[in-house]
């Protein structure tokens, strides 16, 4: 068995070998021309490709075992991360030092710490917004950031015309998000799986490419200025006193996200969500509205694209149509994908990991994105389900009365 | 209670019903028989609003159903047990209940209604908190009906309930929709390609055939009906 494996990888490494040939043995010296032949990488590119395919090949056998194991013992495996979630005397203690953590964060460390911070929690609420709709609801939706272009515009828009303050605006622009939540919810009901994800991608742009070019209203591609920071109270504040209170300020909203999305998972309109994923003729057949619920699902998914898009627009204070690209859109999904749908937990994680990860992998300069990538690669095959997979709390209400 | 006048439904392009008339009583249990393809399930479709007709008129309780949206006949009184049971896989059997009585507000009606139907299938309440694929075949044949029952239908519409289950089962299923029928008034409209069990808890039926209705009658004549007999019931 081990000798067949090590076989396998030795064949591969041959392969491999043979294809970097031209580009990691030949070099044509144009100044000199000669060909140099550099036989030494040939050996490490042979030794490196068998190592990387050995401890893969090992890394899969591992895993088909485990799900072998899973399917006899009839027992879904427990992984690590589910087990201390649910485990009282871990979580208590974890919570208490996030939360001190998180309370001291913006004394103990930079501001340029703190900036990075903020950026992350901006996610925290997107991904666990997006999270309604992919997560729950199982709509594939490529078109996210445009919810956060209608937050953060709606912010500049409405305190550059009529002057309001960003306490006016976080509602509003919660509002206007999932409005527009709803005008996409429209055309795409009928839509499903690849069909839908194709759609909502070209409303994303859409949304972008008039933002872009309709200067009249947006001012284009030179986007909006001076753009007013939270106020509190009418106190003057400089730069890194707002940045502290921006701060808490996320924090504050992303408790209060949290909150509302566990209570949506875990009321009857979440698990209708689930039940529309999983069978939509069931669920006429059981009376629920299949518009009703799907639009409900945009509506609630895009409020929070709202929420965060006011706070950019004020924490940074210049926006623009690059800001909401289609690659903001997939970046989000990663965070719910590499994340875990559907668990809060994991969003979380997951947009810590997304945001700071790229931020403190710079050293590697342009190779990050390259690592980030490998990075998504591995989780997809090893952890499918995501870092934190979703362990669903499950409705039983009778159990309190007996 | 419920009548078809002359219902035309259509898949895209593709007419599944051409012309079906058919009446049903309250209190009765009604079956619906006919070979594969012959569009049983998609009158129980056009019934539920699920697949609406094109044409014709569907009336319940002396009110007009024919394109009324799916939710709006449920909450009148008719709910579906889809066939291949389609039950949620990865919600509890709780949850899958619970999904049955999505419209309801009446917290104590549902939580009555839930110890019925686990007094009639006492092995959902043993799993109740076992994700719902995770049951058998018939197990999950049982939710199905509970999950329908849930709605507390005036009229129960069953597509195929002996579909892929052991005889045993299927006799057990079979006794269950008789008990419900004649406990709770509830009239029930079974759709069936096992002709002769169907036939012997119904009191009529309807035999269907190329979209239309070919054959009415008590369920005992058409038991010894020659043509059922050949076609159905492989005498």
């Amino acid at each position: 068995m081990l000798v067949n494996e090590l076989k396998k990888s030795f064949l591969i490494s041959l392969w491999f070998m043979f294809l970097t040939f031209p580009i990691m043995v030949i070099r044509v010296n144009t100044v000199e021309n000669i060909i140099q032949w550099r036989w030494a990488n040939l050996f490490f590119v042979g030794i490196g490709s068998f190592v990387l395919s050995a401890l893969w090949r090992y890394l899969i056998r591992r895993k088909e075992q485990g799900i072998k194991k899973t399917e006899v013992d009839g027992v879904a495996r427990v992984t690590l991360s589910q087990r201390l979630l649910r485990e009282r005397r871990f979580t208590i203690p974890a919570l208490i030092v996030i939360a001190i953590v998180a309370l001291a964060f913006p004394f103990v460390f930079s501001l340029y710490q703190t900036n990075i911070m903020i950026t992350a929690l901006i996610y925290v609420l997107l991904g666990l917004g997006l999270n309604i709709v992919v997560g729950v609801a199982g709509l594939l939706d490529l078109g996210y950031a445009a919810f956060y272009l209608v937050g953060a515009y709606s912010y500049a828009l409405l305190n550059y015309h009529f002057g309001f303050g960003f306490w006016t605006v976080l509602g509003l622009g919660a509002g206007m998000a999932a409005l527009f939540g709803i005008i996409l919810g429209f055309p795409v009901l009928r839509l499903r799986g690849d069909y839908l994800a194709i759609v909502t991608l070209g409303f994303g742009e859409i949304i972008r490419l008039i933002m872009e070019n309709w200067n009249e209203f947006s001012f284009g591609p030179s986007g909006i200025a001076n753009i007013p920071r939270p106020g509190f109270f009418g106190v003057e504040m400089n730069f890194e006193q707002v940045t502290v209170y921006v701060y808490f300020l996320m924090i504050a909203l992303s408790l209060f996200t949290i909150f509302v999305v566990n209570r949506l998972q875990n009321s009857r309109i979440g698990r209708a969500w689930i039940a529309l994923r999983e069978d939509e003729v069931a669920c006429q057949a059981m009376g629920i509205d299949k518009r009703k619920t799907k639009l409900m699902a945009f509506a609630l998914g895009a409020t929070w694209a709202g929420f965060a898009g006011v706070v950019f627009a004020a924490k940074t204070t210049f926006i623009n149509p690059a800001s909401f690209t289609l690659w903001e859109s997939i970046n989000i999904l990663c965070v719910v994908v590499l994340g875990g749908m559907g668990s809060i937990v994991g969003v979380i994680v997951g947009a810590f990991i997304l945001i700071l990860l790229p931020e403190y992998l710079r050293f590697l300069s342009e190779y990050r994105i390259l690592a980030f990538g490998t990075v998504l690669v591995l989780m997809m095959v090893f952890r499918p389900g995501g870092i934190v997979e979703t362990v669903r709390r499950t409705y039983q209400y009778e159990e309190a009365d007996h | 209670m419920l009548s078809l006048v002359d219902i035309h439904t259509f898949y895209g392009n593709i007419q599944a019903l051409k012309g079906v008339s058919l009446e049903v009583n309250e209190g009765e249990i009604i079956t619906l028989i006919g070979a594969n393809g012959a569009g049983k399930t998609t009158t129980l479709m056009s019934i539920s609003g699920i697949v609406p007709p094109r044409t014709g008129n569907i009336r319940f309780m002396g009110e007009s159903i024919t394109r009324v949206n799916p939710d709006k006949i449920v909450s009148m009184g008719i709910s579906q047990v889809p066939e291949g049971r389609r039950i949620f896989p990865y919600l509890t059997v709780l949850e899958n209940l619970d999904m049955g009585a999505f419209l309801r507000d009446d917290k104590d009606g549902v939580k009555s209604d839930l110890d019925y139907v686990y007094s009639l299938f006492p092995i959902l309440a043993e799993r109740r908190n076992q994700a719902g694929g995770t049951l058998s075949g018939g197990e999950q044949q049982m939710l199905a009906i509970s999950r329908a029952l849930m709605a507390r239908p005036r009229m129960l519409l069953m597509d195929e309930p002996s579909l892929g289950l052991a005889p045993l089962i299927v006799k057990q299923i079979f006794e269950i929709i008789k008990k419900i029928n004649s406990e709770n008034n509830t009239t029930i409209f079974l759709v069936e390609q096992n002709a002769n069990l169907a036939l012997k808890v119904a009191h009529r039926g309807y035999v269907m055939e190329n979209g239309r209705i070919t054959l009415s009658d008590t369920a005992d004549s058409l038991l010894s009906n020659e043509d059922v007999k050949k076609a159905y019931l492989g005498i």
